[in-house]
């Protein structure tokens, strides 16, 4: 019996940070704002673990509190995109005819341009901010959960069960969201959490090109922006953003696959 | 034939939608592409002649039938910043463009092919494991952060490659390559990853198959098996991932050129964006849509060569 | 030993071939051509600098940014030129006079002056750009410091007479505006002025190309071929393709960056002639306040934001003006509002806000530099209980709705270089079209409505240090400082001059050998 290596490394990396996150309420080595012009561009030592930025704050506290941003606008992100896509993927997959031409082509609009492009477009439109991320990375991430979300309930709805549901004359709502949506769950799951790994480097590159999430919040993809000026001086300010971003990629890619993993053993 | 015409069809109504759309964007944002275009010293004066000679003043409907009607004759209208058609300036960006997805294109397929395939026959082994880490951390990586590193690495440090400097391929061959190899190899490393995981996945699904087990009954090694028969039924997928790398890059790669200062279409999206040239931005996303279409109708197309079973609905 | 003395030799005849055509050029250039000395001018060779921006038009007459100034600087030339003193000096023409009561201006056209076309430069070209600038023919002025002209006359074919409706003090400084020629169909496709520059290409997004006029009538200059300006709107990969080799000439370098330079480099700062300040919108509460805004000045270290954003290498300001202008700067404003939490504090009781206030501060986002100053103000004023928000906002974006608007609360620009005081004093006017502070004081439309007017040079020059006094008692803005101006370069050239205004002059640069 194999191990499912992918959840436990995923879950593992994920967890880390998500206590980091937690400790960070509470606790952050120096406060993650405070400036300090003496002490800039310090590299790491025992006081400042990862070094001090341009302005001589704490890497390590501006890390950690920005672990607070990249799981709000990953979070917020997925679950609006997660639950819209989800209603129409199920209306258009359930309901067919003209209803899911109309969702489809709608969705293939949205498809047809890079999600980077969509969410620019979003941002130049409402302004940047941290809640306009948000929305623009949810926007962007509605077409791939309702694909999956529509495959799902055209497969289920010629089962059995909802036929039986049907003759018992049980409502159409009742029957998408009870009896078929729990099947489709699992690989929306799954894309839930590639979702997440996705929204993080999105909200990257927003914010390399001055939108996204607004200074002096941390984020990782703002920090990125501002290291890379510096790289030659503190090229460890470059290092450590870009890491977190990368690891926290990586977990969620990974549970991604260890739950798919886990739900249909058969490819690995 | 009927495949065909419906999605024909489907693009134009599309497209049309989407320049609606893009147009209503625009008079709606905040920003006056006058405004932009003249920066904080500019006088009143100016600020009339240039509003007049962009057509500006004239009322926002007539805007867009006057455009559409042109769009119709092939004519896309002139950029407000650089006074130029639209058309020319594009078909400046595209060898650029065109180039830097080429390059990426061929670097993934020499790199994540026989990679892929080779994960694939040494699963489960220590080799297969190590692919896989690699893979994982290519797609975890930012592309444009690793863009910036390589660039600090290969063009300052060592200094193989002058970052910043396009030129031409007809000036320069060498020149130009060594402008966009970086970039494309950053663009590169994120396709190699979802390639190689494709390609592995696609050639294990096959490997279990019953025509791969009669072919191992007649006496024939792995080698053979993997090369001969159960390649050609793997690109399947790959063909559909590589489509997706297309549309990607041709789209403009908005971050990448940024990080390399390169002249694509995807700067020049960018900056027509924050400068509200939209008569350049319409004929940019106009564009993007049509490549992004055309080339999922061309994969589909591929799938049906590829495999005389999957009939086009 | 032989070789040294031929080497001081030729140092000696270089050193006065220049002082000659300085000296044949006008009265009191101090041109400081290069620190270093032994290094021997080579002519020709193609140089490649890199600029941030696109040019908003190639007809300078249409064009107002100014980032299309400092390259076409080489291209066009007034009447009359700036030197890098804020100087002004024949150009187009050779000399000039003007009249007891300052309003009859006579110049005469330099002799066999051409335009890059080759042809000779006539008084009907002078009289065509300057009605052009009038909007004598659209009724619409292009630059409306123009429409104070009430004829201009070319009684012969080397003299030109403007003859001024009232007395304008700036009417001098705004001559340096380009003189066209007349025949020339588009001036925004083919560009052709006199400088020691002609235009040869423009690729958007790509380049400028400008190559030496063999024509040009400064004897000696430009020393090199060409001139590409390669447009690269990211710091970063400009930076790293100025130290792979790729760009020999990097103006407007960080100054944090300077100190990275390697020994193959070599770098020239100054003063800009730029204000980098703060402002508040007057006609917002609690801006409205004069105790409010003299709180936050108090509250604002401004040495310490120099210190962080500019790495020290900035002038402290006190006011809307440069020490670069000695002539007109006021000095002693800067240390009006010292840092001194305390006063702040009780300056906010006094205005009722004891708790402090929540604002928001909008800045440009393509500026880090200003984003940067945005991130240390904050900081500061948190700490008299002011909350500020940073709000990004876009450049075309700020232009509109804050600039032209006057749609905010704080926000953080630079005003650059201009020559005339008028030009950089009336901002505050309260019937400035941008007055985009709100800032209303009639005593101080007064004074620069009088200096206007006001034809001694040396009354002139008072009226507006006083202008510049009223602008730090009555807190109008915070004004922070005049950023260093730093221009790397690779080590084999040398002769680079920086002036108080927007302008990369390529004509004194030169290789060494």
């Amino acid at each position: 019996m194999k191990k499912n290596l992918n959840l436990y490394i995923g879950g593992g990396l994920i967890l880390i940070q998500l206590l980091a996150m937690l400790v960070s309420f509470v606790y952050t080595p120096f406060d993650p704002n405070e400036m300090n012009i003496q002490e800039r561009f310090s590299p790491p030592s025992w006081n400042h673990w990862l070094g001090t930025d341009n302005f001589g704050r704490d890497i390590l506290s501006r890390i950690m509190k920005g672990s607070q941003t990249a799981f709000l606008v990953g979070t917020i992100a997925v679950s609006i995109g997660l639950t819209i896509g989800t209603f129409i993927g199920a209306f258009a997959g359930y309901l067919g005819g003209w209803i899911d031409e109309i969702i489809m082509r709608l969705t293939d609009t949205l498809q047809a341009f890079p999600g980077i492009l969509l969410a620019l477009m979003f941002i130049t439109v409402f302004g940047p901010s941290t809640v306009n991320t948000m929305l623009a990375l949810s926007l962007v991430s509605i077409p791939v959960f309702s694909r999956i979300s529509r495959s799902g309930f055209i497969q289920y709805k010629q089962f059995e069960f909802v036929e039986a549901a049907r003759a018992m004359g049980l409502s159409t709502i009742r029957i998408m969201f009870l009896h078929i949506l729990p099947n489709v769950m699992s690989p929306l799951i799954v894309a839930a959490s590639m979702g997440f790994a996705s929204a993080v480097l999105a909200e990257a590159g927003l914010s390399y090109l001055g939108l996204g999430v607004q200074p002096p919040d941390p984020s990782w993809g703002r920090m990125l922006n501002e290291a890379q000026n510096y790289i030659f001086k503190a090229p460890w300010y470059t290092l450590s953003p870009g890491i977190m971003i990368t690891i926290s990629v990586l977990g969620f890619n990974l549970l991604g696959d260890g739950i798919r993993d886990l739900r249909d053993p058969r490819i690995t | 034939m009927y495949f065909v015409l419906r999605r024909g069809l489907t693009l134009g109504v599309t497209l049309i939608l989407i320049s609606f759309l893009t147009f209503l964007v625009f008079q709606i944002i905040p920003g006056d592409p006058v405004l932009t275009i003249l920066g904080m010293d500019a006088e009143k004066g100016q600020i009339l002649a240039l509003q007049e000679k962009l057509g500006l003043d004239k009322p926002l409907f007539q805007r867009f039938i006057s455009w559409m009607g042109g769009v119709f004759s092939g004519n896309l209208g002139e950029s407000l910043r650089f006074s130029r058609p639209v058309l020319d300036l594009m078909m400046s960006r595209l060898p650029v463009t065109i180039s830097l997805a080429l390059i990426s294109l061929g670097v993934t397929i020499i790199i994540a092919i026989p990679l892929g395939i080779l994960a694939a026959k040494v699963r489960g082994q220590w080799l297969d494991y190590l692919i896989s880490l690699l893979t994982q951390l290519g797609m975890a990586i930012p592309s444009f952060w690793l863009g910036i590193i390589l660039m600090f690495i290969f063009g300052v440090i060592f200094r193989w490659f002058t970052p910043g400097s396009y030129v031409p391929w007809s000036e320069d061959f060498w020149g130009a390559f060594k402008g966009l190899f970086l970039p494309a190899l950053a663009m590169a490393i994120p396709k190699i990853a979802v390639l190689v995981r494709y390609l592995r996945a696609a050639v294990l699904e096959q490997l279990k198959l019953e025509y791969v087990r009669t072919a191992y009954g007649k006496g024939l090694g792995q080698n053979v098996v993997v090369n001969k028969h159960v390649l050609k039924n793997a690109l399947i997928p790959v063909v559909t991932v590589l489509g997706m790398i297309v549309a990607d890059v041709l789209g403009g790669s908005l971050i990448i050129e940024q990080v390399f200062a390169l002249p694509g279409m995807g700067r020049l999206l960018v900056s027509s964006i924050s400068y509200r040239d939209f008569p350049l931005v319409q004929g940019m996303i106009l564009y993007i849509a049509i490549i992004v279409t055309c080339i999922n109708f061309i994969v589909d197309i591929m799938y049906g060569l590829l495999d005389p079973r999957i009939r086009l609905e | 030993m032989l070789k040294s003395s031929k080497g001081v030799m030729l140092i000696l005849i270089l050193v006065l071939s220049l002082t000659v055509f300085v000296g044949c050029g006008q009265r009191s250039d101090k041109q400081v051509v290069s620190e270093d000395s032994t290094s021997q001018i080579k002519s020709g060779g193609n140089v490649v600098v890199v600029v941030p921006q696109d040019p908003d038009y190639l007809d300078p007459h249409l064009a107002a940014a100014a980032g299309t100034q400092e390259m076409m600087f080489n291209v066009f030339e007034g009447l009359v030129k700036p030197d890098n003193q804020g100087h002004i000096h024949p150009a187009v023409a050779s000399d000039y006079t003007v009249s007891e009561d300052g309003l009859v201006y006579t110049f005469t056209l330099r002799k066999g002056i051409k335009f890059h076309n080759g042809n000779l430069v006539t008084v009907d070209d002078v009289k065509y750009s300057l009605e052009r600038l009038m909007g004598v023919e659209t009724g619409e002025p292009l630059a409306a410091s123009f429409t104070v002209i009430d004829n201009i006359e070319t009684p012969d074919q080397q003299t030109v007479v403007i003859t001024l409706k009232e007395f304008d003090a700036s009417f001098l400084a705004n001559l340096t505006v380009a003189i066209l020629p007349e025949d020339n169909a588009d001036h925004n496709l083919n560009p052709i002025g006199t400088g020691p520059f002609k235009f040869i290409e423009y690729v958007p997004e790509q380049r400028v190309v400008i190559e030496k006029f063999a024509d040009y009538w400064k004897e000696g200059v430009p020393y090199v071929d060409k001139v590409e300006f390669r447009i690269i709107p990211d710091n970063e990969a400009a930076l790293l393709s100025f130290k792979s080799g790729a760009i020999d000439i990097y103006p407007r370098i960080a100054n944090e960056r300077l100190e990275e330079l390697g020994s193959e480099f070599h770098y020239v700062q100054g003063m800009q002639n730029m204000v980098q300040l703060m402002t508040m919108n007057i006609a917002h509460k609690p801006f409205d306040d004069i105790r409010v805004r003299r709180a936050i000045n108090y509250a604002i270290d401004v040495d310490e934001i120099i210190e962080a954003v500019a790495f020290g290498l900035g002038t402290k300001l006190g006011s809307n003006m440069s020490p670069v202008m000695p002539q007109y700067y006021q000095e002693g404003l800067e240390s009006t509002y010292n840092l001194n939490i305390e006063r702040a504090k009780e300056l906010l009781t006094e205005a009722g806000y004891e708790d402090g206030f929540k604002t928001v501060i909008s800045v440009p986002a393509n500026y880090q530099f200003h984003v940067d100053t945005a991130q240390v103000i904050a900081s500061q004023l948190q700490k008299v209980g002011i909350d500020v928000d940073i709000e990004l906002v876009e450049w075309g974006v700020w232009l509109d709705r804050i600039y032209r608007g006057r749609d905010y609360e704080m926000t953080i620009i630079g005003f650059t270089g201009k020559l005339d005081p008028h030009k950089i004093l009336g901002r505050f006017t309260s019937d400035y079209d941008a007055n985009f502070l709100n800032y209303n004081n009639s005593e101080y439309d007064e004074l620069i409505k009088q200096a206007t007017k006001t034809v001694d040079l040396e009354q002139r020059a008072e009226l507006y240090r006083r202008a510049q006094q009223i602008l730090t008692e009555d807190a109008a803005a915070v004004y922070i400082m005049d950023p260093n101006f730093a221009v790397a370069m690779k080590q084999n050239i040398q002769g680079y001059i920086i002036y108080p205004l927007d302008v990369l002059d390529m004509s004194t640069i030169y290789f060494t050998e």
